[in-house]
């Protein structure tokens, strides 16, 4: 019998596992990939909330979720172009000229 | 149509970022039409927001054009005239795309709009992203400035990341109340007041950690001097008066609502992320050399001083509204001041370099006697010395924290303001007291129109210092909306 709290889990440890990978992993593409796997857990976390509740709302509001993900993807990429023309490197450490 | 009414000054803000966009399709070199339609589209949104005020217009059930949501908007159209008033010299020597430029500033501001009046916390959701997508484009603008590009991507990175936070906070109220509405949430979040379940405490607790992330506060400030930095003077001006100001409104509208029966389990993590920010903004700003990140340390500091007044708002409860009305009042007062500060750098570039070391503020009194002026005036006001508007801000928020018991808070406001008062006297000591270099020539006249909107500023902060009841009524009036 999968519950509630199985799904509530299981999205804690997939945005757990997009928090570590923010701050663990060493290539810009991964940071956003990480980034994406922690908005996907948050669409879980909805999807089940509204599965539970018997209301519609929880899958309604992943569509939203997904567009906003997706306008994001499309200026962080964008951003992270404008980035590699000035320092051909895909590595956040290299990224030091503003620094205190 | 009635639906419609809450939302017509957004509409109008947006509506001018569009015919801004189209417009410089069809400009002529030299014209400057996207400004134009920008500042029309900015008064129209007062004039919008004065018709409606006292309405209660209600959109959609979740847009709520109240006396609070309009009041931010009258504060939001402000910074952004003033902006567009101070850019169009930035924009032209910097070469700057003039179109996508004013449009994006625009639709920023039209998603600040929509996020001070959104009642349901999924439309603060994307109010937010609206707005942010918009600040991080604007923050890289310059594409051939690598620390621009970085502090954008720097911006970004933390910001989408904080933005996870809050959705997870929005997902995890919605798993345990069944609703995103604050209205709907309001009486399920008091009906558990004694003993909140987990399930809400973790999402108040990440709400705040994605509200905390765009105010900048310490610990989830790490974004803001490099952002600021790197970003166009004038932008770093418009990212730290209006982000700040529709975030703070959010944050009250979210906390100060739904969330206040829960404030015995927030408060107390929240007057910890107040000090912290009052602390490390000052004490990490005092030793900068850089004029614009030690402005950007200060900013944290300012948050600090804001959070202090939602702090004792949420210890009043629901009686008393002085806490409220003064994070309102400070929001307006640091606006002006602070966009003035970054407006007087952002005139001081040339077009070779920035202009934003400390050294470069050396005798710039003799070089420049009138933005010197301006400038000392904003710095006054940011250190909060009578009879500016830094100092009634200060006062009330600081009077309003005494007011509901929380000594220790306004002592140590109140000694971090007296150490924020040694970085800001120093640019005015580098400006007056030290002689000028001898090969320093008198340098060019400040354009006009730019200088119009630096004394427009200067006149709103002597204003609300000396005359500060006015204001502060409406603000007082405007935070009883809420409810």
């Amino acid at each position: 019998m999968v519950t509630f709290n199985s799904y509530l889990v299981l999205s804690a440890i997939l945005f757990s596992i997009g928090t570590a990978g923010v701050f663990l992993r060493r290539n810009i593409i991964t940071l956003l990939l990480s980034i994406e796997i922690m908005l996907n857990a948050v669409n879980l976390t909805f999807v089940a909330a509204g599965r539970f509740l018997g209301t519609v709302d929880g899958q309604i509001i992943v569509f939203f979720v997904m567009t906003v993900a997706a306008a994001e993807a499309a200026v962080g990429l964008a951003i992270v172009i404008a980035l590699f023309r000035h320092r051909e490197t895909l590595n956040p450490d290299a990224f030091t000229s503003l620094r205190w | 149509m009635s639906d419609l009414a809450a939302v017509i000054p957004i509409l109008i803000v947006t509506l001018s970022a569009l015919a801004a966009m189209v417009a410089e399709a069809f400009r002529e070199p030299g014209e400057r039409i996207p400004s134009g339609l920008g500042l029309i589209g900015l008064v129209g949104a007062i004039l919008a927001s004065v018709f409606l005020w006292d309405r209660q217009a209600v959109a959609f059930e979740v847009v709520k054009a109240d006396n609070f949501a309009l009041f931010i908007n009258v504060v939001l159209a402000i910074i952004g005239i003033l902006t567009i008033l101070l850019s169009s010299e930035v924009v032209e020597r910097e070469q700057i795309p003039a179109g996508e430029y004013y449009a994006l500033l625009l639709f920023g501001l039209a998603g600040m709009m929509l996020m001070a009046a959104a009642t349901d916390l999924l439309v603060i959701f994307i109010a937010l992203e609206i707005f942010s997508l918009s600040v991080y484009v604007l923050t890289g603008i310059r594409r051939t400035s690598a620390a621009g590009a970085e502090a954008s991507f720097k911006y970004f990175l933390l910001g989408a990341f904080s933005s996870a936070f809050f959705l997870y906070g929005i997902a995890l109220t919605f798993a345990e109340t069944g609703s995103t509405r604050l209205d709907q949430l309001g009486p399920l979040v008091a009906a558990q007041a004694m003993h909140p379940s987990l399930l809400a405490l973790l999402g108040v607790g990440l709400l705040m950690v994605g509200f905390a992330f765009k105010v900048s506060a310490v610990p989830f400030h790490m974004w803001t001097p490099d952002a600021y930095q790197g970003a166009p003077t004038i932008v770093t001006g418009f990212m730290s008066t209006a982000v700040k100001a529709a975030a703070f409104a959010a944050f009250v509208r979210v906390f100060l609502s739904a969330f206040e029966p829960l404030s015995a389990s927030w408060v107390p993590l929240l007057w910890w992320i107040a000090v912290l920010t009052m602390i490390v903004g000052t004490v990490v700003g005092v030793v900068q050399t850089n004029v614009k990140r030690m402005l950007a340390y200060s900013s944290i500091a300012h948050a600090g001083y804001i959070l202090v007044g939602i702090i004792a708002a949420g210890l009043a409860g629901g009686d008393s509204e002085s806490g409220k009305a003064a994070v309102l009042f400070y929001l307006l007062a640091y606006a002006v001041t602070n966009l003035g500060a970054f407006g007087v750098v952002a005139l001081l570039a040339t077009g070779d370099r920035p202009h934003d070391e400390l050294a470069d503020f050396t005798g710039l009194w003799y070089r420049r006697p009138g933005l010197a002026g301006l400038m000392a005036v904003f710095l006054l006001s940011l250190g909060g010395f009578p009879p500016t508007a830094g100092f009634i801000g200060k006062w009330y928020i600081f009077y309003a924290a005494v007011q509901h018991g929380q000594y220790a808070l306004a002592i140590i406001g109140v000694l971090s303001s007296v150490v924020s008062v040694f970085f800001y006297l120093r640019i005015i000591v580098m400006m007056y007291m030290t002689e000028q270099p001898a090969e320093a020539p008198r340098e060019s006249a400040v354009p006009r129109v730019a200088m119009a909107a630096l004394s427009l500023a200067v006149i709103a902060i002597f204003y609300l210092g000396v005359l500060p009841t006015q204001v502060l009524e409406l603000a007082t009036q405007s935070v009883g909306s809420i409810f």
